[in-house]
């Protein structure tokens, strides 16, 4: 379903993607981990191109990535995003955040669209919410509108980056709860998370990601037991320390 | 003392003509410049680089540029390359034109105000530049543009002025410098009436523009 080929980036002097190899399968579920700044959010900003390449190749569902334009915003329709800061639109409700996309770019009629959005706030569990403004909904509510708004494009991927980082502890859960629903039902996801029990109870792949480049691409079980590399045991043993 | 103002109260007809002029040109300037500066601005916060291009060019001459000097140009350049129109709207389209570059400006800045993130998820689902702007960015650039723009759009009212000055009829400081050279009435109560005059359009645009913001502000 995604498949990067030799791909790399730089900031400047920064080399933030190092010739990287990624294939996520249609259905899997690949979790990112990795130290602060080692290229997660880029790697997967690069993939609805939110943030351009410098070389190689990425292909979403057998077709590369278009130049700029319309034939861009299409493949972007097709890639559901999350975001760790929601970014719902603050000028509309949450209603109408999950409305959009499906008038504006499916080119669907308003009832419609409103019958899809109140479903899928149901199914996240926020349909009593629908008419409120984001900023009156907590964190977690957010987050779960969010999901629920990429949803809405029927998206052949989701890509989550940090969906729970921004959230106070106890708000977590529902939102990882959303998401390893949506796993099971087969959803194809790219997950940057550091939510370790979500890596290992949901994905069915471990990416380790260091200084912009893939360190290990292994089974969860085989990650968190066997990591090969000293600097993914080394991530593991912060993180895992307390 | 009603003597005093006797030019005024005696070419009253015409003091009226020339405020519904200057309207004219007040109202056609406000919105050909808002629309002109809106889309230069979108043209500066382009992903294609040309429409950039053009963007910054655009503010860097007719921002820098007096505005006499543009209202020159338009008024004796364009008759040069074939283009012939009543001498008013070569005025208004410079005076538009001129316009055009701080309404971007304003309205560039309100763009710049609104969190990336938010353009981001709107391109995340698949709205297009074009879609993203209009409906996600603008919208919530509009709360932080109004006193700016308010601004620009009262001072080029005033700058409808020196288009009246080009020897466009018609509009109060043409009427102004009739009156007072050709007609040689007293100076004084000439141009308090034609401040007044310019006063009944500046004021209650002013209030206009505070209402105007309140209510942006409230609704998000
Ligand atoms: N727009 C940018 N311009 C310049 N440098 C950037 C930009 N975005 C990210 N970087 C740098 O690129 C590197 C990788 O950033 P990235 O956000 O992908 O890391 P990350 O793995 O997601 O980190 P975190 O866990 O903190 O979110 C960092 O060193 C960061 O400072
Ligand atoms: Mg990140």
């Amino acid at each position: 379903m995604i498949r990067m080929t030799a791909v790399d980036k730089h900031f400047g002097d920064l080399h933030v993607l190092r010739d990287i190899n990624l294939e996520v399968a249609s259905g899997e579920v690949v979790v990112v981990l990795g130290p602060s700044g080692s290229g997660k959010s880029t790697l997967c900003r690069a993939i609805n191109r939110l943030e351009p390449i410098d070389s190689g190749t990425i292909e979403v569902d057998g077709a590369e990535l278009p130049a700029e334009g319309k034939a861009l915003a299409k493949l972007r329709s097709d890639v559901g995003m999350v975001f760790q800061q929601f970014n719902l639109f603050a000028h509309k409700t949450i209603a109408e955040n999950v409305m959009l996309g499906p008038i504006k770019v499916r080119g669907k009629s308003k009832s419609e669209a409103h019958d899809t959005a109140m479903q899928l706030l149901e199914r996240v569990g926020i349909a009593n919410q629908a008419d409120k403004y984001p900023a009156q909904l907590s964190g977690g509510q957010q987050q779960r509108a969010a999901i629920a708004r990429a949803l809405a494009m029927a998206p052949k991927v989701m890509l989550f980056d940090e969906p729970t980082s921004a959230l106070d502890p106890e708000m977590i859960n529902e939102v990882l709860e959303a998401m390893v629903t949506l796993a099971k039902e087969g959803m194809t996801m790219l997950v940057v998370t550091h939510e370790m029990g979500f890596a290992r109870g949901a994905a069915h792949r471990v990416v380790f990601m260091s200084d912009g480049e893939i360190v290990e691409d292994a089974t969860p079980d085989t990650f968190f037991s066997n990591p090969t590399s000293d600097r993914a045991k080394d991530f593991l043993g912060k993180i895992l320390a307390h | 003392m009603l003597d005093y103002f006797a030019p005024v109260t005696d070419n009253f007809g015409l003091f009226v003509d020339a405020f519904l002029g200057t309207l004219m040109i007040c109202l056609y300037g406000a919105v050909g410049s808002l629309v002109l500066g809106t889309l230069i601005a979108s043209f500066r916060v382009s992903p294609l680089p040309p429409l950039r291009a053009v963007g910054t060019a655009w503010v860097t001459v007719f921002r820098n540029c007096p505005l006499v000097i543009v209202l020159f140009f338009f008024a004796f350049g364009l008759p040069e390359i074939g283009i012939n129109a009543p001498f008013l709207w070569f005025g208004i389209t410079g005076l538009v034109v001129y316009t055009s570059a701080f309404v971007c400006e304003a309205v560039r800045s309100g763009i710049n105000s609104v969190s990336a993130g938010q353009a981001e998820a709107a391109r995340s689902i698949g709205l297009t530049f074009t879609q993203s702007l209009s409906t996600v960015v603008l919208p919530q650039a509009l709360r932080t543009v109004v006193p700016p723009l308010g601004s620009v759009i009262i001072a080029m009212f005033k700058n409808s002025a020196i288009v009246g000055a080009f020897g466009v009829g018609g509009e109060l400081f043409s009427t102004f410098a009739t009156l007072v050279s050709a007609r040689g009435l007293s100076i004084i109560p000439v141009l308090l009436g034609v401040a007044v005059g310019y006063l009944l359009i500046t004021v209650p645009a002013g209030f206009g523009l505070d209402v105007l913001e309140r209510r942006v502000a409230v609704s998000r």
